[in-house]
Parts: structure tokens; C-alpha cells; sequence
């Protein structure tokens, strides 16, 4: 495919300072290539959100700019530091901004989830377990789970209460960054909106940086700013999130419409 | 042509695994110096390797150390067996039996467990999760539980002589029909320090391949709950493996003078 079907947007040039910038960044596994030349930018103190379907790298991006997975090739800038190639104590002072939730929630099932959520507190801030386990309370509540849940284990909770988990610890250490991993998938509609609220006070109230991934449009139209659409690897389309429903470009507009047809080809046979 | 694509893919792949290895070893051994030391896991770790894994190891060398009894007595002459039988089972069980009969139940049991564990967090994303929150999983995973197997299994297997000579003793004196004061004296006649302490070095060595094994298959897997499956087979196969082949350096380092 040529690659000027992807109309760059203008807005690609940060307008204000980037808090992360990726250029250019390929991911293969294998044969298999996962990212083909990203081009990002983070402005600081704003939430973008990354739109696109299933597969195509949107996890990975993630992964690759918090360094557990190396990019093939390419530059991730978090504050204008390089962080492909840091090891060690440099790559631990960058992890100290970030929060994130992931996908799938990835709880410690061994602790119990009030440990879980103080985890960043008691590891890596080195508070002591009581006044952490009050701010894990807090934070518990912050996602409207009562303080007992936090006895609890992992497993004993449902998927969406895992979510939330998730949630609370992404944000107990108050990170400048945080990335959210499809924040609202799994949850109803009304906790949904919760969680929404949730990451835009995150954002307006502690001057966070967020990166979110999205399937849901509301969701997508609620938290962010700014909006960028991944697709096989690229970033085809980025603007704000009023420009997403003019966008021009034929991909967004199907994205976002939810339709079958359109350039974006699902890898499905008919029965 | 085939023939050598495929020599030259094992090849390869041989050296990779290799390296690999190297690499895991270095960082783990290296985090388990550098402080901050996390005694409170080491702790833990050592409780549930060394505590849950003493009936196991009794056991195993209590019957050890009667079977040898036994065939030391069926096989040889039955002339002056007494101290001979003392003799054999004190020397098998603290060289050789001890260590390696504890070390392989427990590479049964602790390694296929780390394995299991740190294989089930790769695969649920629970070990990058750590990462994310400044916390090195070399230090908070592997470091506690290599210290901790490297410190348990000496006491483990010090115990287990212990148990498999009595074993030997109560066979020797229950079935053989030996004097009870005879085999008492004759073992600790011919018992030197050095043949209990050869074998807790060996054991120490052991500790180190189990929790190694575990950790380095663990963090390894891939795939889901069959990719956690195999991490485990392999944790438990290859620390057996290099149980053996490393008791066998051993002794001929040891015992060649
Ligand atoms: N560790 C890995 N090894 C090999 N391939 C991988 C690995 N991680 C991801 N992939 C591949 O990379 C591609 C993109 O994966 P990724 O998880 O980023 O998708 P995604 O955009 O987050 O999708 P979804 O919306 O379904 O979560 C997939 O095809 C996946 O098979
Ligand atoms: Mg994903």
C-alpha cells in the first residue's frame, strides 16, 4: 500500500512541550513486523488516546516506550532522555514517572489487593506499609471499592474489579505519566463513565501526562484531548478529538463509525 | 543440505540458549550481592523451601539408607558385616546419597514450583507489571529465592544424613539383627567432618541449580498455560541434569587426592 494514502496531519509537530516522543520506531518479532515506523508525540499535561484495531501493535507501542520490550530500531524520548538503551538505576529513574495499567490487569496474585495497589509505594518509594495500605484505601475508594475488598486476593474478585484494581494502582504513586491500556473494556457502562471521570480528574488535577488505548469511542471522546489512530504498525492520523469526526481520512472515519467495509480489511472468512 | 540447515540450526540455537543462560546467570547472581537485600522474601523462601520440603527428604534417605544397609549385607560377605555395613552407609549417605537423593526431590519439588510461579507472572504480565512499578524482578523474584536455596539446602541435606545413617541403623539393627552399640561406634569411628562437609558444599551447589533452573524457565516461558507446562518439565529435567553431572565434578575435584 503507498504510503501516501496516510494523510499526515499537520498537528503532528508537537505544539506544546512532548512530554514522550517516538520517531520512527520498528518493532519486529521474528519475521513477524509489528511496528513499522511510529511517529508520536506526548504533549505534556494532556491525555491522548490511541484508537485502532485489534492487533495492530497498539499494546506493544506501550510496552516498547516503558522499556520492557526493545524497539528494533527507532528513538523514544521521555522528557528528552533517550530510554531504548537504558539499563538499570537510569532506566528505574525513568520507571518512577510512569503508571500503568495494563491490558489484561496483571495483579500480583500472591498479595492482597490493598498490597497490590501500595506495591509502588512500599517498593519502590520506600514508604512503610501502614501509611501505604492507607493511601491503597484511598485509592480503592477512588475507583468505588470499599476498604475491604482490599483483604482480599486477586482471584476472588471479579474482571471488572480487577480492572479497577488495576486502576488504583496505576495511579497510587501519583505518576506524571500514565498510560492506560483499554481502561473501560469489561466494565458496565455506568462504571465506564466512572473510570472516565477518573483519568480526566488524573489529568486536570495532578498535571498528569496520560496515553491511553481505546476500543470505545465514548470512552475515546471523554478522556482525550488529543487523539492519534494506530494502524499495522503506523501512526495513520493524529489531531484533537473535535477534528476526529471530520478527520478526512477514510480510516478514521470507519474506525469510529464502527463500519465492516471500508480500507480497513478484518481477516475473517464468510461461513 | 537439509542435513546441514538442521545441524547448523541446533548449532545456533544451542549457542544462543548458552548465552542466554550466561546472561541470566550474571544478572541474577549479581542482584543477589547488590544491595537492597530483601531479607523478608529471602525468609519466606527459605520456609517454603526448606521447611515444607523436610518430610520429603526424610523420607527419601530414612529408606535410602535402609536399602543400602541391605544390599551391602546380601552382597558382600556376610563376614564381618557389621562394620562394614556401618562403614558403607555412613560414607554413601553423607558423600554421595544424601545430596543427591534430597537434590533431586527437591529439584522435583522446588524447581517445577519456582518454574510454575514465575512462568504463570511472565505469561499474565504480572513480571512486567513489577517493572513498571521501580521494582527489578531479578531482585525481588530470582535473588531471594537462589539465596535462600543456596543457604536452606545444607541444612536440608545435614538433616538428611542424619536420618538416612539412621535409617541405615535401624534396618542394620531391627532386620540384620547388628549390636545397636557396635554400629553406633563404628560409624562414628569412620565418619570424618570432611565427608559431612563435602556434601553440604555439594548441596549448596545444588540449591543454586535448582532455584536457577526454576527462575531461568520461569521467567523464559511463553505461550500460555501450555508454554508454563513446559517451563516447569524443563526446570525439573535440566536441574536433575546438571544435579548429576555437577555431583560427579564434584567428587572427582574432592576425592582425587
Ligand atoms: N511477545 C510477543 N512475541 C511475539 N509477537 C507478539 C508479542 N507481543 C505481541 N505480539 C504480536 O504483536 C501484534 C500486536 O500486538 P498488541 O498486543 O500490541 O495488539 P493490540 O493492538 O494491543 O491489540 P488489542 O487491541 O487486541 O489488545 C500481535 O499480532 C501479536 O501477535
Ligand atoms: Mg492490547
Amino acid at each position: 500500500m503507498a504510503p501516501s494514502l496516510f494523510r499526515r496531519n499537520k498537528r503532528q509537530e508537537p505544539m506544546t512541550d512532548s512530554k514522550i516522543i517516538l520517531t520512527d520506531v520498528h518493532k519486529r518479532f521474528g519475521s513477524k513486523k509489528v511496528l513499522n515506523g511510529i511517529n508520536l508525540s506526548v504533549p505534556a499535561g494532556e491525555s491522548l488516546v490511541v484508537i485502532g484495531g485489534s492487533g495492530t501493535g497498539k499494546s506493544v507501542m506501550l510496552k516498547c516506550i516503558l522499556g520492557i520490550i526493545r524497539p528494533t530500531s527507532g528513538s523514544i524520548k521521555v522528557d528528552d532522555i533517550e530510554v531504548t538503551k537504558l539499563t538499570g538505576r537510569a532506566q528505574e529513574k525513568v520507571l518512577h514517572k510512569f503508571g500503568m495499567l495494563f491490558q489484561g490487569g496483571a495483579l500480583f496474585d500472591s498479595l492482597r489487593v490493598w498490597e497490590n495497589v501500595a506495591f509502588g509505594l512500599i517498593q519502590g518509594q520506600g514508604m512503610n506499609r501502614k501509611d501505604a495500605k492507607e493511601v491503597a484505601i484511598l485509592k480503592l475508594a477512588k475507583v468505588g471499592l470499599s476498604p475491604d475488598v482490599g483483604q482480599l486476593y486477586p482471584a476472588e474478585l471479579s474482571g471488572g474489579m480487577q480492572k479497577r484494581v488495576g486502576l488504583a494502582r496505576a495511579i497510587a504513586t501519583d505518576p506524571e505519566i500514565i498510560f492506560f491500556d483499554e481502561p473501560t473494556t469489561g466494565l458496565d457502562p455506568i462504571m465506564a463513565d466512572v473510570i472516565n471521570d477518573l483519568i480526566v480528574e488524573s489529568v486536570k488535577d495532578l498535571g498528569a501526562t496520560a496515553l491511553s488505548i481505546t476500543h470505545d469511542m465514548a470512552s475515546a471522546r471523554k478522556i482525550a484531548d488529543n487523539i492519534a489512530m494506530i494502524h499495522k504498525g503506523e501512526i495513520l492520523w493524529q489531531g484533537t478529538k473535535d477534528d476526529v469526526d471530520h478527520s478526512g481520512n477514510e480510516y478514521v472515519d470507519q474506525f469510529i463509525n464502527g463500519r465492516a467495509d471500508g480500507p480497513i480489511q478484518m481477516d475473517v472468512r464468510k461461513l | 543440505m537439509n542435513l546441514l540447515a538442521i545441524i547448523g540450526r541446533v548449532v545456533l540455537n544451542t549457542l544462543q540458549e548458552t548465552g542466554r543462560l550466561s546472561l541470566f546467570t550474571w544478572h541474577a547472581v549479581s542482584h543477589c550481592f547488590r544491595p537492597p537485600t530483601f531479607g523478608r522474601l529471602v525468609l519466606a523462601q527459605m520456609m517454603r523451601i526448606g521447611y515444607f520440603s523436610l518430610p520429603v527428604v526424610a523420607l527419601t534417605t530414612f529408606f535410602t539408607g535402609g536399602v543400602l544397609a541391605l544390599q551391602i549385607y546380601y552382597g558382600g560377605s556376610q563376614f564381618n558385616s557389621e562394620s562394614i555395613v556401618a562403614t558403607i552407609v555412613a560414607l554413601g549417605i553423607t558423600r554421595e546419597l544424601g545430596p543427591v537423593m534430597a537434590g533431586l526431590m527437591i529439584a522435583g519439588r522446588v524447581s517445577a514450583a519456582i518454574a510454575a510461579e514465575l512462568g504463570t507472572m511472565r505469561v499474565t504480565e504480572q513480571i512486567d507489571a513489577l517493572t513498571t512499578l521501580s521494582t527489578n524482578p531479578y531482585k525481588y523474584l530470582v535473588a531471594p529465592r537462589l539465596i535462600a536455596a543456596v543457604l536452606t539446602l545444607p541444612l536440608l541435606v545435614f538433616i538428611a544424613d542424619v536420618i538416612g545413617v539412621f535409617g541405615g541403623y535401624v534396618i542394620g539393627t531391627q532386620t540384620l539383627g547388628f549390636n545397636s552399640g557396635v554400629y553406633i561406634k563404628t560409624t562414628a569411628d569412620f565418619l570424618e567432618l570432611d565427608d559431612i562437609t563435602s556434601g553440604m558444599i555439594k548441596s549448596s551447589v545444588f540449591g543454586f541449580i535448582i532455584a536457577l533452573m526454576g527462575c531461568y524457565h520461569g521467567f523464559n516461558s511463553k505461550g500460555g498455560a501450555q508454554g508454563v507446562g513446559r517451563a516447569t518439565t524443563n526446570a525439573v529435567v535440566m536441574s536433575s541434569i546438571l544435579i548429576l553431572a555437577s555431583n560427579y565434578l564434584m567428587t572427582s575435584l574432592f576425592f582425587s587426592s
